[in-house]
C-alpha cells in the first residue's frame, strides 16, 4: 500500500464517518460540525485525484463561507429537540419509503454495471498544464458565453434575494457616516472652566 | 548516510525535520513577538513595559508561558466539552498549518504547491471555526456574541483580501508564492517590487489583515469595554494560551504574506547585495512593528463602521483595482509594469 492509498483510505473513512455522524448526532450544531469535517475529507480526496484547485475552492467556498452560514443559523435558532424528534417520527414512513427506493436504485445500478476491460483512468491533470490554467482556459475561453450566462443567473438570484429581504423602514434614526466623519471638534465640544464645588 | 536519505524512511525523517524547523522558527518568533508587542506598546505610551524577568525583561514571555501552562484549567459548568477543547487546538494548529507554503528563501518551502495562495486562504477561512466553536461551546452570552462578531468580521475581510490577491496573481501570472517573488526580481531592487505598481492595494491589504487577525483597531471580538474578552472569556490556562498563540501566529503569517506579495520576500532591496532568508525575516519583523504601532496608536472602531468600511469601501475599491490591473496587464501599459511576464521578471 502506497502513501497515497493510505491517505485515500483515511480521507474516505473521514468522509463516511462524518457523514454518518451528521445524521446520528443529537445536537444540530454538532451535526453541522461533522458536516464540515466531511467537507474537509472530500477536499483531501480531490487533492489525491490531482484536482488541487477544485479542492482549495471547495475549502474556501463550502467550508469557509457556506458552512459558516449554516453554523450561524443553527446556533442562533432556539431548537426544541424533543419537538423535533416528534416531528421526525411522524415523517418516518415517508423517509423509510424514500430510503428503500434509493437503496434499490443503487442496488440495480451496481448489479447492472460491469467494468469494461479496456477501461483507462480519467486523468484530471492533462500533461504539462496546471490545474488553474486548465480550468481558466475552459471557463474563460471555450465556454465563455455559458459562463457569462450563469453569471447573469446568479446576478438575478442575488437581486431577487436583496429585493425580498430589503425593508426600508421610515421613522427610525439612522447613522449618517459621512456626517459623523465631517464633524468638527470646534463645533461640538465646548470647553468650560468649572469651579470646584459648583456644577455647570 | 547518503543512501539512507533517499529511502522512504529517510524522506520521512527529512520531512519531519523540515516541519520541526519551521515550527521552531515560528514558535521562537512568537515568543519575541509577544515581548516586542508589549515593549513597543509601552514605548509609545512612555512606559517601560516588561523589564524585570531577564535582561530588559526579555524572558518575560517565557515566565508568562510557564504560568499559563501550570495554572489550573477552569471549565465552566454547562460547556460542550469536546467542542470547548477542540476550539483552541483548531485555531492554534490551523495558524501553524499555513506556514507550510510560505517560502523563506529560494526553494526554502515545505510545500511548493501551485495553489499556495488558495491554500493560505482556505486555511485562514478555516480559522473562523476556532472562534465560532469557542464562542458557542462556552455557554456564555458574552462569548457567543464575541464569536459571532469575530466570525462576521473575518469573513467580510477575507473577501477583500482575496480580491487584492487576484490583482497580484494577474500581475505575476502564477499562484505559486515563489513565482510571485521571482516576478518581482526585475534587477531594480526594491523599485521592482509590487508595492510600487500595487500601492493602493498595499494599504488596503494591511488594513484588511488587521481586521482579519482581530488586531486593534478592529479587535471588536474582544472589545473589553463591551464583551469582556469576546469568545475567549471562558477560557483559562493552556486553552487560552493556545488561542493567544494562534492569534499571534496569524499576525506573523500576515506579515509574511505582505513581505512576499508586496516587498519581494527574500529579495534584497538594493541591487548587488545578496538575496537571502535574512531579508525575508527582516521584512516580516518590520511589518510586525507596523502591526504593533497600529495597536498603540489607533483607537478602536465601532462595529457598524468596521462592516461598512469592509463591504462598502474596500470591496468596491479592490474589485475596481482588479479590473484596472487586468486592463493594464493585458495591454502591457508602461512596458509591462503590471505584466511581469512581458519584461521577463
Amino acid at each position: 500500500m502506497t502513501v497515497a492509498d493510505f491517505a485515500f483510505y483515511i480521507f474516505a473513512a473521514v468522509v463516511v464517518g462524518s457523514g454518518l455522524m451528521v445524521t446520528i448526532s443529537r445536537n444540530p450544531v454538532h451535526a453541522v460540525l461533522w458536516l464540515i469535517s466531511a467537507f474537509v475529507g472530500a477536499t483531501g480526496l480531490f487533492v489525491l485525484l490531482g484536482a488541487e484547485f477544485i479542492a482549495m475552492l471547495l475549502l474556501i467556498v463550502y467550508v469557509g463561507a457556506v458552512a459558516v452560514l449554516f453554523l450561524f443559523v443553527v446556533m442562533m435558532l432556539d431548537v426544541d429537540f424533543a419537538a423535533l424528534k416528534g416531528e421526525m417520527a411522524r415523517a418516518m414512513p415517508l423517509a423509510l419509503l424514500i430510503g428503500v427506493i434509493l437503496l434499490m436504485q443503487i442496488g440495480i445500478a451496481f448489479s447492472a454495471w460491469r467494468v469494461s476491460g479496456n477501461m483507462s483512468l480519467a486523468n484530471p491533470t492533462p500533461g504539462d498544464i496546471d490545474n488553474a490554467r486548465a480550468i481558466g482556459l475552459l471557463v474563460y475561453d471555450r465556454y465563455i458565453y455559458l459562463f457569462q450566462a450563469s453569471g447573469l443567473v446568479l446576478l438575478v438570484a442575488m437581486i431577487g434575494a436583496i429585493l425580498l429581504t430589503l425593508r426600508h423602514r421610515t421613522g427610525i434614526r439612522r447613522q449618517n457616516v459621512l456626517h459623523q466623519m465631517w464633524r468638527d471638534p470646534a463645533e461640538t465640544v465646548e470647553m468650560k472652566d468649572v469651579k470646584p464645588g459648583q456644577g455647570l | 548516510m547518503d543512501g539512507f536519505f533517499s529511502t522512504g524512511l529517510g524522506t520521512a525523517v527529512i520531512l519531519i525535520a523540515q516541519c520541526l524547523a519551521v515550527v521552531a522558527f515560528v514558535m521562537i518568533s512568537l515568543i519575541f513577538m509577544v515581548y516586542g508587542d508589549r515593549k513597543i506598546w509601552a514605548a509609545v505610551q512612555v512606559r517601560r513595559g516588561p523589564n524585570v524577568v531577564g535582561p530588559w525583561g526579555i524572558l518575560q514571555t517565557f515566565a508568562d508561558a510557564l504560568k499559563y501552562v501550570l495554572k489550573e484549567i477552569v471549565v465552566p459548568a454547562g460547556v460542550d466539552r469536546p467542542v470547548y477543547f477542540l476550539a483552541p487546538l483548531l485555531s492554534f494548529i490551523l495558524a501553524l498549518l499555513a506556514f507550510a507554503v510560505i517560502p523563506f528563501d529560494y526553494g526554502w518551502v515545505l510545500a511548493d504547491i501551485n495553489v499556495a495562495i488558495l491554500f493560505v486562504f482556505a486555511v485562514s477561512s478555516l480559522e473562523v471555526y476556532g472562534v465560532i466553536m469557542g464562542g458557542w461551546a462556552s455557554n456564555s452570552k458574552y462569548a457567543f456574541l464575541g464569536g459571532l462578531r469575530s466570525a462576521a468580521q473575518m469573513i467580510s475581510y477575507e473577501v477583500s483580501l482575496g480580491l487584492i490577491i487576484i490583482g497580484l496573481i494577474i500581475s505575476s501570472g502564477s499562484m505559486n508564492m515563489s513565482d510571485i517573488v521571482r516576478a518581482q526580481d526585475t534587477g531594480y531592487g526594491m523599485l521592482g517590487w509590487y508595492w510600487l505598481p500595487h500601492f493602493p492595494m498595499l494599504v488596503l491589504f494591511f488594513v484588511s489583515s488587521l481586521a482579519e487577525t482581530n488586531r486593534p483597531p478592529f479587535d471588536l471580538p474582544e472589545a473589553e469595554s463591551e464583551l469582556v474578552a469576546g469568545f475567549m472569556v471562558e477560557y483559562s490556562s493552556t486553552p487560552y494560551l493556545l488561542f493567544m498563540a494562534g492569534e499571534y501566529i496569524a499576525i506573523f503569517l500576515m506579515c509574511a504574506l505582505i513581505s512576499l506579495f508586496f516587498f519581494g520576500g527574500w529579495l534584497s532591496p538594493i541591487p548587488g547585495i545578496a538575496d537571502g532568508w535574512w531579508w525575508m525575516v527582516a521584512k516580516m519583523w518590520m511589518w510586525f512593528f507596523m502591526f504593533a504601532m497600529v495597536k498603540a496608536i489607533v483607537p478602536r472602531y465601532r462595529y457598524d463602521q468596521l462592516m461598512r468600511i469592509g463591504w462598502k469601501v474596500f470591496l468596491p475599491l479592490s474589485l475596481g483595482w482588479v479590473v484596472l490591473v487586468a486592463f493594464l496587464a493585458k495591454f502591457e501599459v508602461l512596458g509591462g509594469f503590471w505584466a511581469r511576464w512581458a519584461i521577463g521578471g
